[in-house]
């Protein structure tokens, strides 16, 4: 372990992870996903942080958002010095909102992804290349069901908590309508009961700006030079949606870049232009263009209120003992509060026990994963009263 | 049991004491949470809460309190038929911009509601609009007329004619005596209309 991590484990860091693989559904088991299609085998990549207790019952399930991965917290042991902990390490370690001196936290990498779980990058058994445009369509409830799998794996049939934000937020919701018995507390954060038409806009342009990339080829492009273009500016539009017009005006007002007069050209002249296009050269590094395809579809077809039975829908909550701590950002206009207060309504409406805030916060939708003690204080309080009673 | 803590505003030390152990109770304009942790550490309630300011409705939270940010007058619409055993508004209803549809709410959701409110009808109030000839303030109603937040005045006399008009029953009415200086109250039971500082009403709904 090299000198920079050694200093960053104090009290505080959850400390060192490493990434397990789970397989299952090996043929002839697969998984029936939601739309019908099959699929197996299943390798699912987690990490987890603490201890399980004798008794099992203080596992918390942590859901990460679409481009999120298993690392939550701490670091790897290879990690290089100057290694950034993992996205929710503010949240995640001793004494913090899920303390893992208490808490056995549990990470897995969504299905459709592309940091070590199966999904449009990952080699089809069958013809022994990447699944590309193969890949079945998948939902949020196939995405559930997975961690399910790896739950039973894990031997934990009772979960302390599921936390989640963004489309980690609608896993979240996922697993109370699945699983209610098995959720002792229920964290969205930053969520939706479904996408609203603007949400589901900007994922279509997200969408399209991969398909309108010739490289992408039809989502074959695995032997080739990947769509990095299409897939940089669809990182450009959702990091728009994720950030809020205080935080771009704070952050970069009309700033110019390196220059003292606008160019009268399509170079670079603001700030915010060269921040956009710094994020999405580099995000096309760590992720696969199909992996984003899949998945915003599959946050678009999330919807708690309306389904066709016998899918559950949060109608069917109705006496489940599942406690609700629902958070929402006052500038988030991705999931804006109304819709933290319409899935806040319907639990209160089917009698459960709800706990709600929003947090004062400029910075858009992307605050939930910004460090700030008042989440971790809001979710540690929380847990403790779950513990209680 | 241990006794209600003096710390606590008085008449929450009132309310408190009449809520039976167990009770599933939803306190309206919560605050920091004070009277709903007594509730569960020394009753067993269920509590929850609503509060507006974000910062008390997530130290509630954050000391394990079950409490919902918002608008009361919103927040009650959707919680189910007599989900509550107490639904409690202390010292609100004079801000409330529709008491009437308020307190109807209140009688939905819970088995009983109690109701606490600045006594409009003190002989200090009474003097000082026949002898000043001003708006009168007080100790529980500070305010001046153009930045006051409480928009209704209600004495003890108002509300009993109000609940016998809607049908509401009059459980248990108890007119309390506070001393400003000290912080100290007291249960009065002799000429309560004009002396009382608050009225706290417990109220059933008549079937």
């Amino acid at each position: 372990m090299n000198q920079t991590i050694e200093t960053h484990l104090q009290v505080g860091s959850a400390g060192t992870s490493e990434k397990k693989l789970f397989t299952f559904g090996e043929p002839p088991g697969e998984l029936t996903l939601e739309s019908g299609a099959r699929l197996g085998p299943i390798t699912i990549a987690y990490e987890t942080w603490g201890e399980l207790s004798p008794a099992r019952d203080n596992a918390v399930l942590v859901a990460h958002a679409f481009s999120g991965d298993s690392h939550a917290a701490g670091y790897y042991k290879d990690d290089p010095p100057g290694a950034k902990p993992g996205w929710w390490d503010s949240l995640i370690g001793p004494g913090k909102g899920l303390d893992t001196d208490r808490c056995f936290v549990i990470c897995a990498n969504i299905l459709g992804g592309c940091s070590g779980s199966t999904g449009p990058s990952s080699i089809n058994p069958r013809t022994g290349r990447p699944y590309g445009p193969d890949f079945p369509m998948m939902t949020i409830g196939d995405i559930v069901e997975t961690q399910k799998a790896l739950l039973d794996h894990l031997g934990i049939s009772s979960l302390l908590a599921v936390i989640g934000g963004s489309v980690g937020g609608m896993q979240v919701l996922e697993w109370c309508v699945r699983y209610p018995e098995m959720v002792r507390a229920a964290i969205p954060v930053a969520t939706t009961m479904r996408h609203s038409a603007l949400a589901i806009a900007f994922n279509e342009v997200a969408r399209q700006s991969i398909m309108a990339d010739p490289l992408w080829n039809r989502g074959n492009y695995y032997d080739s030079e990947p769509p990095h273009l299409g897939l940089a500016v669809a990182r450009m539009i959702g990091h728009v949606t994720y950030l809020s017009d205080e935080a771009l005006r704070r952050k970069f007002g009309r700033r110019l870049q390196d220059r003292e007069r606008v160019g009268y050209g399509f170079d670079v002249d603001f700030q915010v232009e060269s921040y956009l296009r710094h994020q999405g050269s580099k995000f096309v590094h760590r992720f696969d263009a199909n992996s984003l395809l899949y998945i915003t579809k599959a946050a678009d077809y999330f919807d708690l209120v309306e389904r066709r039975p016998p899918a559950r829908s949060i109608r069917d909550l109705t006496g489940a003992a599942t406690r609700f701590l629902v958070i929402s950002y006052t500038s988030d206009w991705l999931y804006p509060t109304y819709q933290a207060r319409e899935l806040v309504k319907a639990l209160k409406r089917v009698g459960l026990n709800v706990s709600f805030c929003e947090i004062e916060a400029d910075c858009g939708h992307d605050a939930f994963l910004i460090p700030d003690k008042r989440l971790g204080s809001l979710v540690g309080g929380f847990l403790d009263n779950v513990r209680r009673s | 049991m241990s006794a209600v803590p003096d710390t606590m505003r008085f008449d929450l030390r009132v309310i408190a004491s009449k809520i039976e152990p167990g009770s599933r109770v939803l306190d309206l304009g919560c605050g920091s949470g004070d009277l709903l942790a007594w509730l569960a550490e020394n009753k067993q309630v269920i509590g929850s809460g609503v509060e507006q300011d974000k910062t008390k409705a997530a130290l509630c939270i954050s000391r394990g309190l079950s409490v919902v940010q918002g608008d009361m007058n919103e927040e009650v619409d959707d919680y189910p038929d007599k989900c509550f055993d107490y639904v409690i508004l202390s010292q609100t209803l004079q801000q409330v911009w529709e008491p009437a549809r308020l307190l109807y709410s209140l009688s939905r959701i819970g088995r009983r509601f109690i109701v606490s409110f600045p006594n409009f009808g003190h002989y200090s109030i009474r003097l000082q609009l026949l002898l000043k000839g001003m708006a009168p303030k007080s100790e529980e109603l500070p305010y001046n007329w153009y930045d006051t937040p409480n928009i209704r005045v209600i004495t003890l006399k108002d509300f009993r004619r109000f609940a016998r008009d809607v049908g509401y029953r009059i459980v248990d009415e108890i007119a309390v005596k506070t001393d400003a200086d000290t912080g100290s109250g007291s249960v009065i039971s002799r000429w309560t209309d004009l002396r009382a500082s608050y009225g706290i009403f417990i109220i059933e709904k008549q079937t």
